[in-house]
């Protein structure tokens, strides 16, 4: 909402300067976000008199002239056809920043003759709309003073209204507030009763009262609308942004934004019968202003003549009834419609519009016979012409709001006392009929205010007079030592983050969304619906991740873009395998590519692999608590995983990660040419431990005797896999040996086709007495038994 | 017959001569080893009288552990001369770089989230967390914000879209939620007053532009008891923005504002000092608007199941990623979320870097590498 300074002094009487009233409009909840001073544009601007006026000896419109700023004589071309011997204006000397075009004037030469600057007019220094001539300032102005002294410069402040207040989305509404909050006085409202001398000839019928309870129609006829909009209503509406477009509709336009007051003026002619308000038929063709063509539904409030909707009652009018310049008689609508009804049919068609603005949010409803009133006087006086009887469908006495507060809540609901005769005086100065009734105060609202429905609503008017930096604030009390702040499985992720950083990745966060282009190839079995989004902010970011790896897989694109090759990133967040609340999980994924290092000395660098994954998922795992000891791992990662590289880690049938390389036809679609290893680690899916109060850790069981430590090498079947053997040599003896190593994996010459050899090392660790040759013996054939028999491996020669 | 005397200082400046390791051992072997010089020497005695043997036998004493002493001193310096020489074959040049490692980051976000539970956890609030996809019920209803409410038009509101033989019908559908203030309910919904909760989490509106991003992160607060006052709202908000950016003083200012959830409700701003280079906290004449608050409008508590006549209380909801970008001093938020190595690298937190009001809030995690 914009207003100017001199709109709002036209309802408030007061002597504060800008700044006041700035600074008041922001702390009584009218947030100003921008105050626009003309005046702050015009340095440099001086009054100066035209003399030696003579034509241009190159131009049939083209004056030369001398312009006197009292100090100096300056030789100007000036093209504006007012300009005349003596006339005082405004000179823009060279080097002054013109605020309509933004630009620095230069010394120019036209047709040959040279301008050492320039007279001005009002849309030039952006303090008008005119534009035919420059600035005429009275004869007995002074030459040689700043242009922001002497020229009629309008500040124009814009201030956030938030839904609740729809009553200062008019002037006269932020004007009340600033007189309650002791800003001056509002001046009351001059508006004529203009008697009609007819009978209108077009009637009324309103058959939906509950939609449209009032309803205020009047013809006014003989108007010319090729008239001139009054020059400070033009001012005014061009101030706040508003094309003036012809006297009718800007009086409507200017009635809007003055007294939040919306209103129609129909072509009386292009009116088929009698005017109807009723509910729309379903599908029923309306074609707006806006040249939009819409099929409503029973919801929809219409004002209808023989042919049909003619207007969007409260929204929007018809394109086929409105006015024009040739417009000769009117029919003026000023009516009152239920917010509900305006929101439903405004939402549901998205018609954007400053009349639902309003009308949606509150209209007085009291305002219609005065905004009626108004807008007879302004068009008569405007555009001449007669005006009709008023005619009144329904009644403006609707039951004002009523709220109660007590005096008492103050101190238990705000923590600041305050005497009862204050709540009083402040209820009334916002227009409120206060009564007091026991230990309550009665609080009957102004029609001008829907928003008051309870308690809280008064306590907050209060507050807001008072303001809120006047209460004291105190600390929370909190006598009770507190307890752990974040839940075991939320601590968990912080560990798990802060576990991934130490293993030297970066954290990122990237959209929850992602392209349903690329993410097709990431949707797992247990997806049980792919998410989209019905109204997407663009066609890349379409629908609910099913994984985090495409959005991480474009950071690396863009990363090896910018130069970046060798790189490692996770990111912990949700991913969405429903459309449902909670049909999301929270994933630790994360992604390696390229190389562990850029090229190093230490020939330590190397590229990633699948143990790199799969030691992040593991470290992940044990961050998260969950179990890794022998962790289970089957060869079945969702396809897009590369299907000889990777793994899943399961506890029973739950997933707790995926590991590995990604599949190179995926990592195409991402056009990434180096390999990516990856792995997605389900927290949700890890058990938590079982809450106990018992912190002790497991007794530590020292053997008094030296382990022994004996190397084996198996010969077995290149598919027979590692985790088998270990496991095998492991279960050989589950007393007495408490560790197996792999330390070599051999393929190629000396051994047969389709075989590898394992070598492991076996810690033996006697309990009772130190092993004797025999029983180390005994305790090798037992291991190599073992791996025999569960693995088919045979004890390399 | 060479006198003993004659023997010991030839045979110790033969030691002493010795140039390495080796020559010293063939001279001990050829001074007292079995057929060494003065082992045959001692054999000698056998033959000799008493008198002789005892004057003979103490000179031969004398001579065997001069050249004893003499070979081990000279092997001493023999050795250690050797190490020396050994150890500067060895030299290497130590300039060289440590073998590479990289340090991992922390995303502000995150860290930002466990800055503000440490505050808060302080004050004896709990940590709740909920769904990025909410019901209707949950993110606008619930939240005194029924279908036709302005403010409901006013968020640019996500819908999940229906099944594909479903048409689309904007009020059935699921939204992304536009905001945490739906833990406020599901809260209330399982958990008997008094509630002291943070609720950080994703949120997500239709806008993107220089200071909007299609998804960002927000914190809800919500107390709600018998005896909290607007008072403690300002008490707390105040105590929070002290402890958060690690100021004794900030200046603050609240105006009064509209959220349908909350009534009265407010903005607060701190202030600061804003040039066209920095953005200062806690100094100056500039106002920076931080956070919305209010006390629970009481048809959210009827929401929530709980009785607004007994109950009250306040909530606040406040931007993590504009936490950031105001202590840390990150400029652009789209920023956050484009997973560049370059920004990461800068704006991210050491692994090590933990937040608590004992061990400090930032930057405890050291230098960053």
């Amino acid at each position: 909402m914009k207003l100017t300074l001199s709109w709002l002094k036209e309802h408030l009487d007061t002597t504060a300067d800008l700044n006041t009233i700035v600074k008041t409009l922001t702390r009584i909840g009218l947030e100003v976000e921008e105050v626009y001073n003309p005046a702050e544009n015009l340095k440099g601007f001086i009054t100066a008199r035209a003399e030696n006026v003579t034509m241009h000896p190159d131009s049939d419109h083209l004056h030369v002239l001398t312009v006197n700023t009292g100090k100096e004589k300056l030789q100007v071309v000036c093209g504006a056809p007012n300009v005349k011997e003596g006339l005082i204006g405004i000179f823009a000397p060279v080097g002054t920043n013109i605020p309509c075009y933004n630009e620095v004037l230069k010394v120019g030469k036209i047709r040959g003759v040279e301008s050492f600057g320039m007279m001005c007019s009002e849309k030039e220094l952006c303090v008008g709309e005119d534009h035919t001539g420059i600035i005429e300032l009275p004869q007995d102005t002074k030459i040689g003073l700043p242009a922001s002294e002497v020229l009629n410069i309008d500040p124009v402040i814009e201030i956030a209204i938030t839904p609740n207040r729809a009553e200062c989305l008019g002037v006269r509404g932020v004007a009340r507030d600033l007189a309650a909050a002791g800003l001056g006085t509002l001046k009351s409202l001059e508006i004529e009763k203009i008697k009609g001398t007819f009978e209108s000839p077009i009637k009324v019928k309103v058959l939906c009262q509950d939609e449209c309870p009032t309803y205020v129609g009047r013809y006014i006829k003989n108007v010319d609308n090729t008239r001139q909009t009054p020059k400070w209503m033009k001012d005014r509406l061009t101030a706040i942004g508003l094309r003036s477009i012809s006297p009718l509709v800007d009086v409507t336009n200017y009635i809007n934004y003055d007294l939040a007051r919306p209103l129609h003026v129909f072509d009386a002619d292009k009116i088929k019968g009698d005017i109807t308000v009723r509910m729309c038929k379903e599908n029923e063709h309306f074609v707006a202003l806006d040249e939009k063509e819409y099929d409503l539904d029973t919801l929809s409030l219409g004002i209808c003549d023989d042919e049909g909707i003619e207007c969007l009652g409260g929204i929007m009018g018809g394109l086929s009834k409105g006015c024009s310049a040739d417009t000769k008689n009117v029919f003026l609508e000023c009516a009152l419609f239920k917010p509900q009804c305006i929101a439903r049919t405004g939402r549901k068609f998205a018609i954007e519009s400053d009349s639902r603005y309003r009308s949606e949010r509150w209209v007085d409803p009291k305002s219609n016979v005065l905004g009626s009133d108004y807008a007879t006087q302004l068009i008569t006086e405007i555009c001449g012409g007669e005006v009709s009887e008023v005619m009144i469908e329904g009644d403006e006495n609707a039951a004002p709001q009523v709220a109660y507060i007590r005096p008492s809540r103050m101190k238990t609901f705000v923590g600041m006392e305050v005497a009862q005769e204050k709540i009083i005086e402040i209820l009334s100065r916002l227009g409120f009929k206060t009564s007091v009734e026991g230990d309550k105060i009665k609080a009957v609202s102004p029609s001008w205010r829907g928003d008051i429905e309870c308690e809280q609503d008064l306590i907050e008017e209060v507050v807001r007079m008072i303001g809120l930096d006047e209460i004291e604030p105190q600390s929370m009390p909190h006598d009770q030592f507190p307890k752990q702040v974040l839940t075991p499985a939320q601590q968990r992720v912080v560990t798990v983050k802060h576990e991934l950083a130490l293993r030297g990745m970066y954290e990122t966060v990237t959209w929850s969304f992602t392209s349903s282009k690329l993410a097709d190839v990431f949707h797992k079995s247990n997806q049980t619906d792919v998410v989209l989004i019905a109204n997407p902010i663009s066609a890349d970011l379409d629908e609910m991740r099913p994984s985090l790896l495409p959005n991480l897989l474009m950071g690396a694109k863009n990363n090896i873009a910018h130069g970046y090759a060798n790189m490692s990133i996770f990111e912990v967040g949700p991913e969405f395998y429903g459309r449902h609340p909670k049909e999301e999980t929270n994933v630790a994924t994360g992604i390696r590519v390229g190389l562990t290092s850029d090229k190093d000395w230490s020939k330590t660098s190397r590229p990633f692999d699948v143990f790199d994954a799969k030691a992040d998922a593991l470290a992940t795992i044990a961050a998260a608590k969950g179990p890794i000891d022998n962790p289970q791992i089957t060869l079945d990662a969702p396809a897009y995983y590369h299907p000889g590289r990777s793994g899943t880690i399961r506890l029973g049938k739950n997933v707790l990660a995926y590991f590995g390389e990604l599949h190179p036809s995926v990592l195409k679609k991402f056009g990434l040419k180096t390999r990516v290893v990856a792995f997605e680690v389900y927290l949700d899916n890890i058990p938590l431990p079982r809450a106990t109060h018992d912190k002790s850790k497991k007794k530590l069981e020292l053997s008094a005797f030296q382990p022994v430590v004996k190397d084996l090498a198996f010969v077995v079947d290149e598919n027979v896999s590692a985790a088998a053997v270990l496991a095998a040599a492991k279960n050989a003896d589950r007393n007495l040996i408490t560790e197996v190593r792999l330390f070599d994996l051999y393929e190629g010459e000396n051994l047969p086709q389709g075989k590898k050899s394992l070598a492991i090392s076996v810690v033996f660790q006697p309990n009772e007495q130190t092993f004797t040759d025999k029983d180390i013996e005994n305790l090798m054939n037992k291991v190599i038994v073992n791996v025999n028999k569960n693995t088919g491996g045979e004890l390399r020669a | 017959m060479e006198d003993i005397k004659d023997i010991e200082q030839r045979i110790l400046e033969e030691v002493s001569k010795a140039s390495d390791l080796k020559a010293l051992d063939e001279i001990r072997v050829s001074a007292m080893g079995k057929k060494g010089e003065i082992t045959e020497m001692m054999k000698t005695l056998g033959q000799m009288s008493a008198d002789e043997r005892i004057e003979t036998a103490k000179k031969l004493n004398l001579l065997k552990s001069a050249v004893e002493e003499a070979l081990s001193k000279r092997k001493d310096i023999l050795e250690n001369e050797a190490l020396n020489a050994k150890l500067a074959c060895e030299k290497i040049d130590v300039t060289l770089p440590c073998r590479p490692e990289t340090q991992g980051r922390i995303h502000p976000v995150s860290k930002i989230y466990e800055e503000v539970a440490a505050i808060f956890g302080e004050l004896g609030f709990e940590v709740a967390e909920g769904p990025s996809i909410e019901d209707q019920f949950h993110n606008f209803n619930a939240l005194n914000m029924p279908l036709n409410h302005p403010a409901r038009q006013m968020q640019d509101t996500f819908y999940i879209a229906h099944d594909k033989d479903k048409p689309f019908e904007m009020d059935d559908a699921y939204v992304v939620r536009t905001h945490t203030s739906g833990m406020q309910i599901r809260t209330m919904e399982n958990k008997k007053p008094p509630i002291r909760i943070i609720a950080p989490g994703r949120t997500y509106r239709s806008d993107f532009d220089a200071t909007h991003t299609p998804m960002f992160h927000q914190v809800e607060g919500l107390v709600i008891d018998k005896t909290t006052t607007l008072a403690h709202l300002k008490g707390c908000l105040y105590d929070f923005v002290k402890a958060f950016f690690e100021l004794d003083d900030i200046p603050v200012r609240y105006r009064p504002s509209y959220f349908p959830f909350t009534e009265p409700s407010a903005e607060m701003d701190i202030g600061c000092l804003k040039t066209k280079t920095e953005l200062k906290i806690g100094a100056g004449n500039d106002w920076l608007e931080i956070l919305g608050c209010g006390m629970v409008h009481p048809n959210v508590l009827k929401a929530g199941g709980i009785d607004p006549d007994e109950y009250q209380g306040f909530a606040f909801g406040v931007g993590l990623d504009r936490l950031a970008m105001l202590k840390y001093g990150i400029p652009d938020l789209r920023t956050f979320f484009e997973s560049d190595v370059r920004w990461m690298k800068n704006y991210g937190f050491a692994p090590l870097d933990f937040s608590s009001l004992t061990g400090g809030l930032s930057n405890n995690g050291g230098q960053l590498r």
